[in-house]
Protein backbone atom coordinates (compact mmCIF):
# COMPACT_ATOMS: atom_id res chain seq x y z
CA UNK A 1 0.00 0.00 0.00
CA UNK A 2 2.78 2.14 -0.80
CA UNK A 3 0.88 4.35 -3.06
CA UNK A 4 -1.57 5.33 -0.23
CA UNK A 5 -0.52 8.61 0.65
CA UNK A 6 -0.01 9.41 -3.18
CA UNK A 7 -3.50 8.65 -3.44
CA UNK A 8 -5.20 10.74 -0.64
CA UNK A 9 -3.54 13.70 -1.89
CA UNK A 10 -4.52 13.16 -5.20
CA UNK A 11 -8.18 13.29 -4.05
CA UNK A 12 -7.71 16.15 -1.60
CA UNK A 13 -5.86 18.51 -4.29
CA UNK A 14 -4.40 20.93 -2.36
CA UNK A 15 -1.31 21.16 -0.51
CA UNK A 16 -1.17 19.65 3.06
CA UNK A 17 2.12 21.84 3.69
CA UNK A 18 0.25 25.43 3.82
CA UNK A 19 -0.99 24.38 7.47
CA UNK A 20 0.42 26.60 9.77
CA UNK A 21 -0.23 24.38 12.96
CA UNK A 22 -2.71 27.17 14.09
CA UNK A 23 -5.62 24.75 15.32
CA UNK A 24 -8.05 26.55 14.90
CA UNK A 25 -10.15 24.09 12.79
CA UNK A 26 -9.96 22.02 15.36
CA UNK A 27 -11.10 24.90 18.15
CA UNK A 28 -14.09 25.32 15.83
CA UNK A 29 -15.02 21.47 14.97
CA UNK A 30 -18.62 20.61 16.50
CA UNK A 31 -16.99 16.81 16.47
CA UNK A 32 -13.77 17.70 18.16
CA UNK A 33 -15.37 15.58 21.15
CA UNK A 34 -16.61 12.70 19.20
CA UNK A 35 -13.30 12.37 17.14
CA UNK A 36 -9.98 10.36 18.18
CA UNK A 37 -8.17 12.19 15.52
CA UNK A 38 -8.93 15.83 15.31
CA UNK A 39 -8.91 18.26 11.69
CA UNK A 40 -5.56 19.64 12.47
CA UNK A 41 -4.28 16.10 13.03
CA UNK A 42 -5.48 15.03 9.85
CA UNK A 43 -4.01 17.71 8.12
CA UNK A 44 0.07 16.82 9.64
CA UNK A 45 -0.76 12.94 9.71
CA UNK A 46 -1.70 12.81 6.12
CA UNK A 47 1.73 15.28 5.31
CA UNK A 48 4.13 12.77 7.51
CA UNK A 49 2.03 9.58 5.88
CA UNK A 50 0.49 8.65 8.26
CA UNK A 51 -2.76 7.62 6.59
CA UNK A 52 -3.64 3.85 7.64
CA UNK A 53 -4.16 4.65 11.48
CA UNK A 54 -6.56 7.64 10.04
CA UNK A 55 -8.28 5.59 7.69
CA UNK A 56 -8.84 2.55 10.68
CA UNK A 57 -10.11 5.42 13.20
CA UNK A 58 -13.81 5.99 13.54
CA UNK A 59 -12.99 9.47 13.29
CA UNK A 60 -13.58 9.76 9.75
CA UNK A 61 -17.16 8.77 10.23
CA UNK A 62 -17.90 11.75 12.88
CA UNK A 63 -16.91 14.51 10.72
CA UNK A 64 -20.17 16.05 9.84
CA UNK A 65 -19.19 17.84 6.83
CA UNK A 66 -20.25 20.97 7.94
CA UNK A 67 -17.33 23.18 6.21
CA UNK A 68 -16.67 25.81 9.69
CA UNK A 69 -13.29 23.90 9.04
CA UNK A 70 -13.21 25.25 5.75
CA UNK A 71 -14.36 28.76 6.50
CA UNK A 72 -12.43 29.23 9.18
CA UNK A 73 -8.62 28.02 8.23
CA UNK A 74 -7.02 31.16 7.42
CA UNK A 75 -4.47 29.16 5.24
CA UNK A 76 -7.49 27.88 2.88
CA UNK A 77 -5.97 24.07 4.03
CA UNK A 78 -9.58 23.03 3.97
CA UNK A 79 -9.18 20.31 6.52
CA UNK A 80 -12.65 18.76 5.73
CA UNK A 81 -11.29 17.58 1.95
CA UNK A 82 -8.30 16.20 3.80
CA UNK A 83 -10.81 13.96 6.26
CA UNK A 84 -12.84 13.28 3.13
CA UNK A 85 -9.79 11.85 1.14
CA UNK A 86 -9.09 9.81 3.83
CA UNK A 87 -12.67 8.49 4.56
CA UNK A 88 -12.60 7.58 0.84
CA UNK A 89 -9.17 6.06 0.60
CA UNK A 90 -11.04 3.74 3.20
CA UNK A 91 -14.79 3.09 1.51
CA UNK A 92 -13.08 2.67 -2.17
CA UNK A 93 -11.17 -0.60 -0.59
CA UNK A 94 -13.88 -3.94 -1.36
CA UNK A 95 -15.95 -4.48 1.51
CA UNK A 96 -15.23 -1.58 3.39
CA UNK A 97 -18.72 0.18 3.47
CA UNK A 98 -19.17 1.89 6.64
CA UNK A 99 -23.51 1.90 5.96
CA UNK A 100 -24.77 -1.04 3.90
CA UNK A 101 -29.23 -1.01 2.62
CA UNK A 102 -29.94 -3.49 4.97
CA UNK A 103 -29.25 -1.47 7.72
CA UNK A 104 -31.67 1.11 6.95
CA UNK A 105 -34.96 -0.31 8.33
CA UNK A 106 -34.17 -0.13 11.57
CA UNK A 107 -32.96 3.50 11.64
CA UNK A 108 -36.19 4.86 10.13
CA UNK A 109 -38.69 6.49 11.83
CA UNK A 110 -42.01 8.41 10.52
CA UNK A 111 -40.36 11.92 10.54
CA UNK A 112 -36.65 11.22 9.09
CA UNK A 113 -36.18 12.91 5.97
CA UNK A 114 -35.14 10.93 3.05
CA UNK A 115 -32.01 13.78 3.01
CA UNK A 116 -30.62 11.93 5.75
CA UNK A 117 -30.54 8.75 4.55
CA UNK A 118 -28.67 9.61 0.77
CA UNK A 119 -26.37 11.87 2.69
CA UNK A 120 -25.25 9.04 4.84
CA UNK A 121 -24.69 6.79 1.69
CA UNK A 122 -22.92 9.53 -0.05
CA UNK A 123 -20.43 9.90 3.45
CA UNK A 124 -20.63 6.04 4.66
CA UNK A 125 -20.36 4.13 1.47
CA UNK A 126 -19.24 3.47 -2.15
CA UNK B 1 -41.33 35.09 -14.54
CA UNK B 2 -40.89 31.59 -14.76
CA UNK B 3 -37.58 29.99 -13.17
CA UNK B 4 -36.61 26.32 -13.30
CA UNK B 5 -37.18 25.31 -9.99
CA UNK B 6 -35.29 22.08 -8.41
CA UNK B 7 -37.31 20.75 -5.74
CA UNK B 8 -34.98 17.78 -4.52
CA UNK B 9 -36.25 14.19 -2.97
CA UNK B 10 -37.02 15.25 0.40
CA UNK B 11 -39.71 18.19 -0.98
CA UNK B 12 -41.53 15.06 -2.86
CA UNK B 13 -41.53 13.42 0.42
CA UNK B 14 -41.45 13.98 3.86
CA UNK B 15 -40.88 17.67 3.28
CA UNK B 16 -44.12 18.34 0.89
CA UNK B 17 -44.95 21.70 2.58
CA UNK B 18 -41.81 23.59 2.52
CA UNK B 19 -42.54 22.41 -1.73
CA UNK B 20 -45.74 23.47 -1.57
CA UNK B 21 -45.76 26.67 0.43
CA UNK B 22 -42.66 27.65 -1.93
CA UNK B 23 -44.52 26.82 -4.86
CA UNK B 24 -47.44 29.38 -3.62
CA UNK B 25 -45.76 32.28 -2.19
CA UNK B 26 -43.94 32.45 -5.45
CA UNK B 27 -47.07 32.43 -7.74
CA UNK B 28 -48.47 35.05 -5.34
CA UNK B 29 -44.66 37.43 -5.78
CA UNK B 30 -44.94 36.92 -9.63
CA UNK B 31 -42.80 33.68 -10.00
CA UNK B 32 -43.65 30.62 -11.59
CA UNK B 33 -41.54 27.84 -10.32
CA UNK B 34 -41.20 25.07 -13.15
CA UNK B 35 -39.79 21.80 -12.68
CA UNK B 36 -37.28 20.51 -15.58
CA UNK B 37 -37.77 16.94 -17.27
CA UNK B 38 -36.28 13.60 -15.30
CA UNK B 39 -34.14 15.37 -12.52
CA UNK B 40 -32.61 13.29 -10.02
CA UNK B 41 -31.84 12.83 -6.36
CA UNK B 42 -28.76 15.56 -5.67
CA UNK B 43 -27.24 13.29 -3.06
CA UNK B 44 -27.73 15.37 -0.36
CA UNK B 45 -23.84 15.57 -0.08
CA UNK B 46 -20.99 17.26 -2.13
CA UNK B 47 -17.85 14.93 -2.57
CA UNK B 48 -15.06 17.09 -1.79
CA UNK B 49 -12.58 14.80 -3.32
CA UNK B 50 -11.15 16.24 -6.56
CA UNK B 51 -10.88 12.26 -8.58
CA UNK B 52 -14.71 12.06 -8.17
CA UNK B 53 -17.17 12.57 -11.22
CA UNK B 54 -19.94 9.98 -11.20
CA UNK B 55 -21.67 11.65 -7.61
CA UNK B 56 -21.78 14.88 -9.69
CA UNK B 57 -23.60 14.14 -12.26
CA UNK B 58 -27.04 14.56 -10.92
CA UNK B 59 -26.20 18.26 -10.20
CA UNK B 60 -24.51 18.68 -13.36
CA UNK B 61 -27.46 17.81 -15.34
CA UNK B 62 -30.29 19.86 -13.84
CA UNK B 63 -27.87 22.72 -14.29
CA UNK B 64 -27.58 21.62 -17.70
CA UNK B 65 -31.05 21.56 -18.15
CA UNK B 66 -31.59 24.68 -16.48
CA UNK B 67 -29.13 26.27 -19.32
CA UNK B 68 -31.30 24.64 -21.99
CA UNK B 69 -34.47 26.29 -20.64
CA UNK B 70 -32.98 29.43 -20.66
CA UNK B 71 -34.01 30.41 -16.76
CA UNK B 72 -32.25 30.50 -13.90
CA UNK B 73 -32.21 28.02 -11.30
CA UNK B 74 -34.16 27.89 -7.80
CA UNK B 75 -33.90 25.44 -5.24
CA UNK B 76 -35.23 25.66 -1.32
CA UNK B 77 -33.94 22.53 0.57
CA UNK B 78 -30.26 24.13 1.73
CA UNK B 79 -28.49 20.63 0.74
CA UNK B 80 -29.72 20.77 -2.90
CA UNK B 81 -28.47 24.52 -2.85
CA UNK B 82 -25.17 23.47 -1.44
CA UNK B 83 -24.51 20.13 -3.96
CA UNK B 84 -25.58 22.69 -7.33
CA UNK B 85 -23.88 25.57 -6.53
CA UNK B 86 -20.65 23.50 -5.56
CA UNK B 87 -21.00 21.65 -8.85
CA UNK B 88 -21.66 24.84 -10.42
CA UNK B 89 -18.75 25.96 -9.38
CA UNK B 90 -16.28 23.14 -9.22
CA UNK B 91 -17.07 23.09 -12.85
CA UNK B 92 -16.38 26.40 -13.99
CA UNK B 93 -13.04 26.41 -12.13
CA UNK B 94 -11.99 22.93 -12.34
CA UNK B 95 -10.96 21.87 -16.07
CA UNK B 96 -10.60 18.29 -15.58
CA UNK B 97 -14.51 17.98 -14.01
CA UNK B 98 -16.18 20.17 -16.71
CA UNK B 99 -14.29 17.60 -18.89
CA UNK B 100 -15.51 14.62 -17.08
CA UNK B 101 -18.79 15.36 -16.93
CA UNK B 102 -19.49 16.86 -20.17
CA UNK B 103 -17.94 13.31 -21.66
CA UNK B 104 -20.10 11.43 -19.12
CA UNK B 105 -23.36 13.50 -19.99
CA UNK B 106 -22.54 13.61 -23.67
CA UNK B 107 -23.26 17.18 -24.27
CA UNK B 108 -23.64 19.30 -27.18
CA UNK B 109 -22.74 22.00 -26.44
CA UNK B 110 -20.82 21.81 -23.57
CA UNK B 111 -22.11 23.05 -20.08
CA UNK B 112 -19.71 25.10 -18.33
CA UNK B 113 -21.02 26.45 -15.61
CA UNK B 114 -23.37 29.12 -17.29
CA UNK B 115 -26.20 28.81 -15.22
CA UNK B 116 -27.39 30.96 -12.11
CA UNK B 117 -28.42 29.58 -9.15
CA UNK B 118 -30.68 30.53 -6.75
CA UNK B 119 -31.28 29.91 -3.15
CA UNK B 120 -35.18 30.64 -2.57
CA UNK B 121 -33.97 33.23 -0.55
CA UNK B 122 -31.66 34.93 -3.14
CA UNK B 123 -34.25 35.15 -5.38
CA UNK B 124 -36.52 36.89 -2.31
CA UNK B 125 -33.71 39.14 -1.82
CA UNK B 126 -32.29 39.60 -5.58
CA UNK B 127 -35.17 39.34 -8.04
CA UNK B 128 -38.04 39.99 -5.61
CA UNK B 129 -36.44 42.61 -2.97
CA UNK B 130 -37.16 42.33 0.19
CA UNK B 131 -39.30 46.02 0.29
CA UNK B 132 -41.08 44.78 -2.91
CA UNK B 133 -42.15 41.42 -0.85
CA UNK B 134 -43.00 43.51 2.62
CA UNK B 135 -45.36 45.11 0.39
CA UNK B 136 -47.38 42.40 -0.40
CA UNK B 137 -47.31 40.90 3.25
CA UNK B 138 -50.93 41.10 3.75
CA UNK B 139 -50.50 39.29 7.44
CA UNK B 140 -47.44 40.87 9.41
CA UNK B 141 -46.04 38.50 11.99
CA UNK B 142 -46.14 41.36 14.22
CA UNK B 143 -44.37 41.16 17.73
CA UNK B 144 -42.94 37.73 16.55
CA UNK B 145 -39.55 36.98 18.09
CA UNK B 146 -38.20 34.92 14.77
CA UNK B 147 -34.88 33.00 15.45
CA UNK B 148 -33.01 32.57 11.76
CA UNK B 149 -31.55 28.97 11.86
CA UNK B 150 -28.80 29.02 9.08
CA UNK B 151 -26.32 25.86 9.42
CA UNK B 152 -24.16 24.83 7.76
CA UNK B 153 -25.25 24.14 4.18
CA UNK B 154 -26.73 27.16 3.33
CA UNK B 155 -23.33 29.90 3.54
CA UNK B 156 -20.25 27.27 3.36
CA UNK B 157 -17.72 27.12 1.68
CA UNK B 158 -19.12 30.88 1.07
CA UNK B 159 -16.52 31.14 -1.93
CA UNK B 160 -18.85 28.37 -4.07
CA UNK B 161 -22.10 29.68 -2.31
CA UNK B 162 -21.65 33.58 -2.76
CA UNK B 163 -24.73 33.97 -0.73
CA UNK B 164 -24.24 36.06 2.35
CA UNK B 165 -21.34 37.09 4.71
CA UNK B 166 -20.24 33.06 6.17
CA UNK B 167 -20.42 34.90 9.79
CA UNK B 168 -22.68 37.46 10.00
CA UNK B 169 -25.06 36.80 7.33
CA UNK B 170 -28.45 39.39 7.28
CA UNK B 171 -30.57 37.46 4.49
CA UNK B 172 -32.68 35.43 6.73
CA UNK B 173 -32.98 38.20 9.46
CA UNK B 174 -33.92 41.05 6.53
CA UNK B 175 -36.71 38.07 5.29
CA UNK B 176 -38.13 37.84 9.05
CA UNK B 177 -38.63 41.95 8.99
CA UNK B 178 -40.13 41.86 5.15
CA UNK B 179 -42.85 39.48 6.94
CA UNK B 180 -43.41 41.72 9.70
CA UNK B 181 -41.81 39.91 12.53
CA UNK B 182 -38.17 40.14 15.00
CA UNK B 183 -35.40 38.47 14.24
CA UNK B 184 -33.07 36.89 17.28
CA UNK B 185 -29.70 36.84 16.94
CA UNK B 186 -27.94 34.30 18.52
CA UNK B 187 -24.22 32.90 17.99
CA UNK B 188 -25.60 28.86 17.08
CA UNK B 189 -27.40 30.78 14.18
CA UNK B 190 -24.62 29.33 11.69
CA UNK B 191 -23.26 25.88 13.62
CA UNK B 192 -24.51 22.92 12.96
CA UNK B 193 -27.47 20.86 14.05
CA UNK B 194 -25.70 17.26 13.31
CA UNK B 195 -26.92 16.38 10.15
CA UNK B 196 -26.91 13.21 8.99
CA UNK B 197 -24.81 11.81 12.52
CA UNK B 198 -27.92 11.36 13.56
CA UNK B 199 -28.62 7.61 11.84
CA UNK B 200 -25.64 6.31 13.85
CA UNK B 201 -25.01 8.30 16.70
CA UNK B 202 -28.31 9.86 18.36
CA UNK B 203 -25.96 11.49 21.17
CA UNK B 204 -24.23 13.41 18.65
CA UNK B 205 -27.04 14.93 17.09
CA UNK B 206 -28.88 15.82 19.85
CA UNK B 207 -25.75 17.38 21.67
CA UNK B 208 -25.71 19.64 18.42
CA UNK B 209 -29.26 20.67 18.29
CA UNK B 210 -29.87 20.87 21.85
CA UNK B 211 -27.26 23.64 21.71
CA UNK B 212 -28.53 25.42 18.88
CA UNK B 213 -32.20 25.33 20.23
CA UNK B 214 -30.75 26.01 23.76
CA UNK B 215 -29.06 29.04 22.37
CA UNK B 216 -32.33 30.54 20.48
CA UNK B 217 -34.30 30.21 23.50
CA UNK B 218 -31.96 32.07 25.92
CA UNK B 219 -31.87 34.89 23.55
CA UNK B 220 -35.23 35.13 23.38
CA UNK B 221 -36.49 33.24 20.13
CA UNK B 222 -40.53 32.43 20.43
CA UNK B 223 -39.86 29.68 16.60
CA UNK B 224 -36.78 28.97 14.40
CA UNK B 225 -37.23 28.95 11.01
CA UNK B 226 -35.28 27.17 8.90
CA UNK B 227 -34.84 26.33 5.13
CA UNK B 228 -33.47 22.31 5.57
CA UNK B 229 -35.66 19.72 6.03
CA UNK B 230 -32.49 17.63 7.68
CA UNK B 231 -32.36 20.71 10.45
CA UNK B 232 -35.78 20.71 11.17
CA UNK B 233 -35.80 16.94 11.77
CA UNK B 234 -32.59 17.12 13.62
CA UNK B 235 -34.18 20.76 15.81
CA UNK B 236 -37.58 19.11 16.65
CA UNK B 237 -36.87 15.36 17.33
CA UNK B 238 -33.37 15.36 18.80
CA UNK B 239 -33.33 18.75 21.00
CA UNK B 240 -35.49 18.12 23.39
CA UNK B 241 -36.70 21.72 22.77
CA UNK B 242 -40.27 22.40 22.66
CA UNK B 243 -39.59 25.55 20.59
CA UNK B 244 -41.64 25.58 17.08
CA UNK B 245 -39.58 24.95 14.40
CA UNK B 246 -41.09 25.86 10.65
CA UNK B 247 -39.90 26.50 7.21
CA UNK B 248 -39.28 29.67 5.76
CA UNK B 249 -41.68 28.95 2.98
CA UNK B 250 -44.48 28.54 5.52
CA UNK B 251 -44.26 31.41 7.19
CA UNK B 252 -44.09 33.33 3.89
CA UNK B 253 -47.46 31.43 2.56
CA UNK B 254 -49.11 32.84 5.95
CA UNK B 255 -47.42 36.51 5.64
CA UNK B 256 -48.66 36.51 1.89
CA UNK B 257 -52.31 35.24 2.66
CA UNK B 258 -52.15 32.05 0.84
CA UNK B 259 -51.53 29.32 3.01
CA UNK B 260 -55.13 29.28 4.40
CA UNK B 261 -56.41 29.22 1.20
CA UNK B 262 -53.85 26.67 0.15
CA UNK B 263 -55.76 24.78 2.87
CA UNK B 264 -59.15 25.06 2.01
S1 LIG C 1 -16.31 19.82 8.39
FE1 LIG C 1 -15.91 18.08 9.77
S2 LIG C 1 -13.86 18.43 10.56
FE2 LIG C 1 -14.54 20.37 9.67
S3 LIG C 1 -15.43 21.51 11.39
FE3 LIG C 1 -17.12 20.39 10.42
S4 LIG C 1 -17.27 18.43 11.52
FE4 LIG C 1 -15.27 19.34 12.03
S1 LIG D 1 -6.95 25.99 10.66
FE1 LIG D 1 -5.80 25.59 8.76
S2 LIG D 1 -3.72 26.38 9.18
FE2 LIG D 1 -4.78 26.19 11.18
S3 LIG D 1 -4.20 24.10 11.91
FE3 LIG D 1 -6.15 23.89 10.80
S4 LIG D 1 -5.53 23.37 8.71
FE4 LIG D 1 -3.72 24.20 9.71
Amino acid sequence: MSNIKDAVLNSYGKNVRKCMKCGKCSATCPSYDEMEYHPHQFVSMVEKGDIETLMKSESIFKCLTCYACVERCPRNVEPARVIEAVRFAQLRKQGNNHLIPDMIPDMLDEDLPQQAIVTAFRKYAK
Amino acid sequence: MIFTYYPGCTLRTKAKDLDRYARLSAEALGITLEEPENWQCCGGAYSNVNDEAATKLSAARVLNSAKELGRPLVTVCSACHNVIKQTNYDIQHNATLAYKVNNYLGLDPQYNGETTVYHYLEMLRDVVGFDKLAEKVVNPLKGKKIAAYYGCLLLRPSRALSMDDPENPTIMEDFIRAIGADPVIYSQRVECCGGYITLEDKAQASKRSSAVMTDAEENGAEMVVTACPLCLYNLKKNSGSQLPVVYITELLAEALGVKEESNE
